[in-house]
């Protein structure tokens, strides 16, 4: 392995959704030698998949609108577990976040006074709760993401950012103090492997959606992220903390968007009725997305539901009527002729509650440090390894995201992480450089593929994985269910430890690839299974029929998963923002 | 069973590129063609393809489907296979990495040559540049693009003149520029173009907007550049 290359860089950012190519630009806005390494071309990532908007108070809509009524829903939304100095962050750097975004041409749609469009969204209000509901989603039409991406990733071209389109970041290199310096990359092309040196690793890897067998998330949201953090020994935080979006087409999973029911659609069971409204008096088919989901799931389990199997609802939107839905929701007709077979200006779209989005992640601070926690339980800065986006936990989301959310965590965290190591750079950091057993120590996994002589496959063992994750951690939870799950987890990791790699080629081999982010995949669905047992309680999206209530004593608090001793211990919540009253933790209804 | 023809060709072992027959049960099945390939890869896991979103909106999976190019996540068997018979090839006209993976850089240096990107020289405000829903319809059908490759792969001019020829898809583009009432570099954009190639290569033969999975008109962009660089140049 002494042939090895190695590239230098300043930073490094892993992955290039959103979050990344913000960070990136950030960086190489500041000059400093920037490169983003993604495992496919930047704007192939999963970001270019969101659809209804992003979500900030920039008051088009609204002219009193008001960042402490977005802070205020985040945190409700989050049932009160999202640190409240990063939503009150995120809130107010918002708008400046999306302004730039505009001016980097990203074609927002339009009011007729020529500011951004803004849509309704679920969990949205006025006047903290008091007011109802807001309209705070700025959208360009139904394709949000596909507009940010490309106009970030144009951004960056424009700026000078080094790409490393379709290279592989397998496993992170730490030094002998523990501090990250760097990446072991594959370049998928060659299959040349190189360590990629960096005082700034940034992981940008996205979400893990594919632990479950019914997803909205791309065949490329592998959590690769989450498994390169706890194979370096680091903690990840509220893993148990999944979504299940309310309107994933049936059988298909792929997502409708909310801003489906933002527009005025909304879902109806078997009678047609309009369920939501006996479980969401005031925000109806808007309520927050966890609360909306378990209703659905209520009306299935009680008969209500749709169809042959009576295993779905619909959502009707053919009274919104041709005109909006050409103009605010063309994609989604697109989506639903394809996958659906259905013409919503006709017909109601059959959807289920379907794996949405990783509330958990990589704890950080708002600079997007990542943090640890010492012996004491007080937070540890990891040094050099930063995390942003859907990877990371900031947390703004707690217990539960609201729509919108996600694109703006990307842009506002992605600009801040990207400040915050132009600066430190600038004030000069130094680490150890890494040995050759550093090296070697991240070079396991990827040898031990290669080595394997015969073994069961990875698709086999990767459909065994997403199963057990469906039918043992999804909307509802209950303890001998999920001990059941652990179980067989652990047995699939012994299983997936011998498991074999039969093609062992150079070039473009996606059979390895595939293999290592089946290694990914394992590692998130232990997290989440093990900190999803440990929750005793009932919060956001994590439902347990064996504990209904929440458990503010005990539980308000963040989980800690610590991979070497497979522990769960706990986090204080950030309570402290530094220009508002702290949101005391409410009963929460819509 | 379909019987499906892959051209397959990995350099590191194959003196040439050749025609592997597989069989696949469908079960009678409207499958997407990206979920038949997923089938065949279990059967053989050397199979090389790109795809991602898996939903037609990443463009990782272009590719020609019995003789048409299109995206295999969001075409149906129903609208392709002839005879109970599937036959996949790589996007023409650009060099094979690996089986169905080709090496799109010549496609994205045509992208990178139109400067895609927002071009202002005016103080940006505090707020967002404000712009009319007329103004913003503009862009409708153009923006959208997903950079698949399907169109430029599917013009004879571009596989003539890929380094001089911007393509269906880069012109798109320079037009999703060039129509955009925030963008202040009109004339530079239109001096770039301003050759017997970049945009007078085109024919209107029109394959481009036959196959564009977003349903997207390159040709009628290419018109507009057209229009304007001839006013231009009066
Ligand atoms: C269908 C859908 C619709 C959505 N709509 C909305 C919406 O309207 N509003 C909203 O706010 N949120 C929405 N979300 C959520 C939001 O889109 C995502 O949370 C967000 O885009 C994630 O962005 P990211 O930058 O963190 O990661 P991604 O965009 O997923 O990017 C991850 C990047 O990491 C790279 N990568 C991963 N692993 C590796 C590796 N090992 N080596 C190298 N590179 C790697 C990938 O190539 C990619 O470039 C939606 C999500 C889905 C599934
Ligand atoms: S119309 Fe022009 S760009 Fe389109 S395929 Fe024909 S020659 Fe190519
Ligand atoms: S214009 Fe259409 S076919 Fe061409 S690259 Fe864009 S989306 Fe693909
Ligand atoms: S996989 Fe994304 S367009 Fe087909």
């Amino acid at each position: 392995m002494s042939t090895m290359r190695s590239l230098t860089f300043d930073a490094i950012i892993i992955g290039g959704g959103g979050a990344g190519l913000r960070a990136g630009l950030e960086l190489s806005q500041s000059g400093k030698k920037t490169a983003v390494l993604s495992k496919v071309f930047p704007t192939r990532s999963h970001t270019v998949s969101a659809q209804g908007g992003i979500t900030c108070a920039i008051a088009s809509a609204d002219p009193n609108d008001d960042w402490r009524w977005h802070m205020y829903d985040t945190v409700k939304g989050g049932d009160y577990i999202a640190d409240q100095d990063a939503a009150e962050y995120m809130c107010t750097e918002g708008p400046k976040a999306v302004f730039e975004l505009e001016h980097m041409g990203l074609p927002f749609s339009r009011f007729d006074n020529g500011r951004i469009y803004q849509r309704p969204f679920g969990g949205q209000s006025k006047d903290f709760g008091k007011g109802g509901q807001a309209a705070r989603t700025c959208a360009a039409a139904d394709r949000t993401g596909h507009a940010l991406l490309h106009t970030l990733y144009q951004a960056n071209l424009k700026n000078g950012t080094v790409f490393l389109d379709e290279w592989y970041a397998i496993d992170l290199v730490k030094n002998a103090n523990g501090d990250i310096v760097g990446v072991i990359a594959l370049c998928i092309e060659t299959g040349e492997t190189v360590v990629v040196k960096s005082k700034a690793t940034v992981l940008a890897t996205g979400g893990a959606g594919r632990i479950y067998a019914s997803t909205t998330n791309a065949l490329i949201n592998t959590g690769d992220g989450i498994g390169m953090a706890l194979r370096a020994g680091l903690p990840v935080q509220d893993m148990e903390m999944w979504q299940f979006h309310p309107t994933g087409i049936h059988g298909a999973g792929v997502l409708v968007t909310e801003g489906c029911r933002g527009e005025g659609g909304y879902l109806v069971n078997k009678d047609g009725e309009r369920f939501m409204e006996r479980y969401a008096p005031n925000a109806k088919d808007l309520a927050g997305r966890d609360v909306v989901a378990r209703s659905m799931v209520l009306e299935i389990l009680e008969g209500r539901g749709c169809g042959e199997n009576g295993d779905h609802v619909f959502l009707k939107l053919d009274h919104l009527g041709e005109e909006v839905l050409n103009k605010r929701l063309p994609g989604i007709s697109e989506l639903s002729k394809t996958f659906a077979h259905v013409d919503p200006t006709n017909a109601p779209i059959p959807v289920v509650p379907t794996c949405h989005y990783m509330m958990g992640g990589i704890a950080t601070n708002v600079h997007g440090q990542a943090i640890a926690q010492n012996e004491d339980g007080s937070d540890r800065i990891v040094n050099g390894l930063y995390a942003v986006g859907e990877v990371a936990c900031v947390s703004v989301h707690g217990a539960n995201r609201l729509g919108g959310n996600s694109l703006l965590d990307l842009v506002v965290f992605g600009r801040a992480a990207g400040k915050y190591i132009e600066s430190a750079l600038n004030e000069g950091v130094e680490y150890l450089e890494p040995t050759q057993s550093d090296i070697d120590a991240a070079l396991v996994r990827l040898n031990r593929w290669n080595e394997s002589e015969s073994g069961e496959s990875v698709p086999e063992l990767k459909r065994e994985l997403q199963q057990i994750m469906q039918n043992s951690f999804g909307v509802f939870r209950q303890e001998d269910k999920m001990e059941e799950g652990v179980k067989q987890l652990s047995d699939l990791r012994e299983r997936i430890a011998k498991a074999g790699l039969s093609d062992k080629s150079q070039v473009f081999n996606t059979a390895r690839i595939e293999a290592l982010e089946l290694d990914n995949l394992m590692e998130v669905a232990e997290a989440t299974a093990i900190a999803a047992l440990t929750r005793k309680e009932s919060r956001g999206a994590h439902s347990r029929y064996d504990f209904p209530d929440r458990d503010d004593e005990n539980w308000l608090k963040h989980s800690l998963f610590f991979p070497n001793e497979k522990r769960v211990g706990k986090r204080d919540v950030n309570f402290a923002p530094k220009t508002v009253e702290r949101f005391e933790p409410k009963i929460r209804t819509y | 069973m379909l019987q499906v023809s892959i051209y397959r060709y990995n350099p590191e072992t194959d003196t040439a590129p050749y025609m592997q027959e597989f069989q696949v049960d469908t079960q009678g099945r409207d499958l997407m063609v990206l979920n038949v390939m997923e089938m065949l890869k279990e059967q053989d896991s050397s199979l090389a393809y790109r795809r991602s979103c898996r939903e037609g909106v990443c463009g990782s999976d272009g590719m020609n489907m019995n003789g048409k190019n299109g995206l295999t996540c969001v075409t149906a068997l129903s609208e392709v296979v002839k005879d109970n018979k599937l036959v996949l090839r790589p996007l023409p006209g650009l060099p094979v990495v690996r089986d169905l993976v080709v090496d799109m850089s010549i496609f994205y240096k045509q992208y990178e040559r139109i400067q895609p990107y927002l071009l202002n020289d005016t103080p940006a405000p505090a707020i967002e540049r404000l712009q009319s829903p007329e103004d913003r319809d503009k862009l409708d059908g153009l923006y959208e693009c997903i950079l698949c490759a399907c169109c430029s792969t599917a013009c004879p001019s571009f596989w003539w003149n890929p380094d001089k020829f911007v393509g269906p898809s880069g012109l798109l583009q320079a037009y999703r520029f060039l129509a955009d009432s925030r963008d202040t570099a009109t004339k530079e954009r239109l001096s770039e173009l301003d050759d017997p190639f970049a945009v007078f290569r085109c024919r209107g033969i029109m394959n481009c907007v036959a196959v564009c999975p977003k349903g997207l008109n390159p040709t009628r962009a290419i018109g507009k550049i057209r229009e304007l660089l001839l006013a231009n140049a009066t």
